[in-house]
């Protein structure tokens, strides 16, 4: 079934081949990192990208120095930063809920930051304060994050927390409807659409000072889940005879999704599909076990949204495609492909 | 001897229903206790509130002589393996991925299994007849070798008491018969194993002592021979049954169903 699956005799091969699988996402990672540094619609050559990040200044034209260091850079660790978020929530809630449809807004944070960004710019406030766009939507990603565990009760079940993620969520898309509905004028309501659609154009350090300190916590919240995560394969009591407090999961679990995506959605806007299909991708890949899709699942992440980012500014240069509808045109149909072979092996 | 499990007075309504009501329940080291009943007469719940899964709203339960809410689930789980009847297992991971997952109360964040931990697990293995099995996922085994592989998972946990729900559920008789033959070596090593039983002879076979539970209450505990009377065969589970020896062994066989219970309660209440 998988190629990684434990072999009797040598019990010691499958930590290789997860520390094989890590070292080569890292790989992939670190290299889309450096392409994402490369691309772009300006013509600059990778040695002068370089040496602009390295000195800041000598024989390099000043525009080379600011595209590299203040739109280049920025935008490259947002994007790693975010995937990372979106990748590794997405594990932890599939291995929390066992459920492998589950996905990073399912608890209400990414509706909950939609709402709050788009509130900043229907109020007027974004367009006096740069920072008032991504501490609206983390706002919003706190608050529907309160309401949704407040509903939930703290020793509710996976049920009450999914139940009470869907009421916020919806709710909070009524709100965004009404929010677009009322809309000062035109431009302001197309404003927000295309903020929904989710994007990392035009980002520069101040995102990332604003987004980095809440979105490693979160990360780190959730990569410690690991254990909890592999004992809940047997059940909730069966997890809860292995030792585990799973209200203590449930909280660190809400937590550290409410920080990591709650920040990536308020700079980034929706993005969709990476929670949902880099689990579904790696699992066959560490022959199952939820612990181990965690940091797999992080760097798988990373790798993608780069990927994905230096795909819309290659693409279409020009107008430049909006990154959270690359990812959904491409997970979708992933997610066709995967329906399909899973419906192959059950019937 | 001081019982490793100490349960008293324990009482348990779920959704307006009494379920238990002042039962007493100890078990020590060295002990195989079975408990016997009809569906519905609270046998699985028993074995939840001694797991500490079901905080019951009367009585208390005594864990190694400590008050089980005073453990944390950690130190619960280092004294106490349950296997519940139905287990679901959520994620198609190795045979030996699971089993492993025994030794979590014992191992430290982000550290690799010991010595200790890798001499139970292959304990387990070899008890359980799974050396084969290693690498298979567990969703493609069948149901008779998926229960082998969560006994040795419980097997795994190494812990001084052992409660398990129907644990031969799915067996074949072969392995039947080597899982009570462990069970008994187990508790013959010292541990205390309590067992939730529907076969009447396995239980009169196997078991030190056996507690016979109905309506929520203890009917009747003591020996077996003692306890599976035809008294006690009639009023609790409404049936005559042949009681004899085969082979130099009790064997308990039901013959015939009466209509009704001579109290003219309804038999069981078909809860499970």
């Amino acid at each position: 079934m998988s190629g990684l699956a434990l072999s009797a005799e040598r019990p010691a091969r499958a930590l290789i081949g997860y520390k094989l699988l890590i070292a080569a996402l890292a790989g992939l990672v670190s290299l889309a990192f450096c392409a994402s540094l490369f691309a772009g619609p300006a013509d600059v050559g990778i040695g002068a990208v370089l040496r602009a990040l390295v000195t800041g200044s000598g024989r390099e034209a000043e525009t080379t120095v600011l595209i590299a260091r203040e739109i280049r850079l920025p935008r490259a660790i947002l994007a790693l930063l975010i995937g990372a978020a979106l990748g590794l929530s997405g594990a932890a809630l599939q291995g929390y809920l066992r459920n492998p449809l589950a996905e990073p807004g399912l608890i209400g944070v990414s509706s909950g930051a939609a709402l709050g960004a788009v509130l900043a710019i229907n109020t007027g406030v974004a367009s006096g304060f740069v920072l008032a766009l991504p501490l609206g939507g983390l706002a919003g990603a706190f608050a529907a994050v309160l309401i949704v565990q407040a509903l939930a009760g703290l020793r509710g079940g996976p049920l009450t927390l999914i139940l009470a993620g869907v009421a916020v969520t919806t709710f909070a898309g009524a709100l965004m409807a009404l929010a677009l509905n009322l809309s000062p004028n035109p431009f302001a309501a197309l404003e927000m659409v295309f903020w929904l659609l989710g994007s990392l154009a035009d980002r520069s350090f101040v995102h990332v000072w604003l987004a980095a300190p809440v979105i490693v916590p979160g990360l780190a919240l959730l990569l410690i889940l690991g254990r909890d995560l592999d004992a809940l394969t047997l059940g909730e009591e069966g997890a809860a005879n292995l030792g585990v407090n799973l209200n203590h999961t449930r909280l660190l679990l809400i937590a550290g999704v409410a920080l990591s995506v709650g920040a990536a959605t308020a700079v980034a806007g929706a993005i969709s599909f990476v929670g949902l299909v880099v689990p579904h991708l790696l699992r066959p890949l560490v022959a199952q076990r939820p612990s181990r899709l965690l940091l797999s699942s992080m760097l798988g992440g990373a790798g993608l949204v780069l990927a994905a980012d230096i795909c819309v500014r290659v693409l279409t240069p020009d107008s430049e495609l909006k990154l959270g509808v690359l990812t959904a045109l491409f997970g979708a149909p992933l997610f066709f492909y995967l329906v399909i072979k899973t419906r192959g092996k059950l019937i | 001897m001081a019982g490793l499990i100490e349960a008293s007075g324990i009482g348990v309504a779920l959704g307006g229903q009494r379920i238990l009501e002042d039962v007493d329940f100890s078990a020590s080291a060295g002990e195989l206790v079975g408990l016997i009943g009809p569906n519905g007469a609270g046998k699985t719940t028993l074995l939840r509130v001694l797991t500490g899964l079901i905080e019951p709203d009367a009585g208390t339960v005594r864990i190694e002589g400590a008050p089980i809410g005073e453990l944390t689930r950690r130190a619960l789980a280092q004294r106490l393996a349950y296997l519940p009847q139905d287990h679901g297992v959520h994620w198609a991971i190795a045979v030996e991925d699971l089993v492993t997952l025994g030794r979590l109360p014992y191992r430290k964040f982000a550290t690799p299994m010991g010595a200790a931990d890798r001499e139970a697990t292959a304990d387990a293995f070899r008890a359980m007849d799974l050396c084969g099995f290693k690498a298979r996922p567990v969703t493609e085994l069948s149901g008779g070798e998926r229960a082998r592989v969560l006994i040795a998972r419980a097997l795994a946990q190494d812990t001084a008491i052992l409660l398990a729900d129907e644990p031969a559920a799915g067996l074949d008789a072969a392995h039947q018969l080597e899982l009570f033959a462990l069970l008994r070596r187990l508790a013959d090593d010292g541990r205390c194993v309590v067992l939730v039983l529907h076969d009447l002879s396995t239980a009169s076979r196997f078991c030190d002592r056996l507690v016979v539970l109905d309506h929520g209450k203890v009917h009747a505990a003591g020996k077996a021979d003692k306890v599976l009377t035809s008294k006690v065969l009639r009023s609790v589970y409404g049936i005559s049954a042949y009681r004899g020896r085969a082979g130099g062994v009790p064997i308990v066989v039901p013959l015939k169903s009466l209509d009704a219970k001579p109290d003219g309660r309804p038999r069981g209440r078909n809860r499970s």
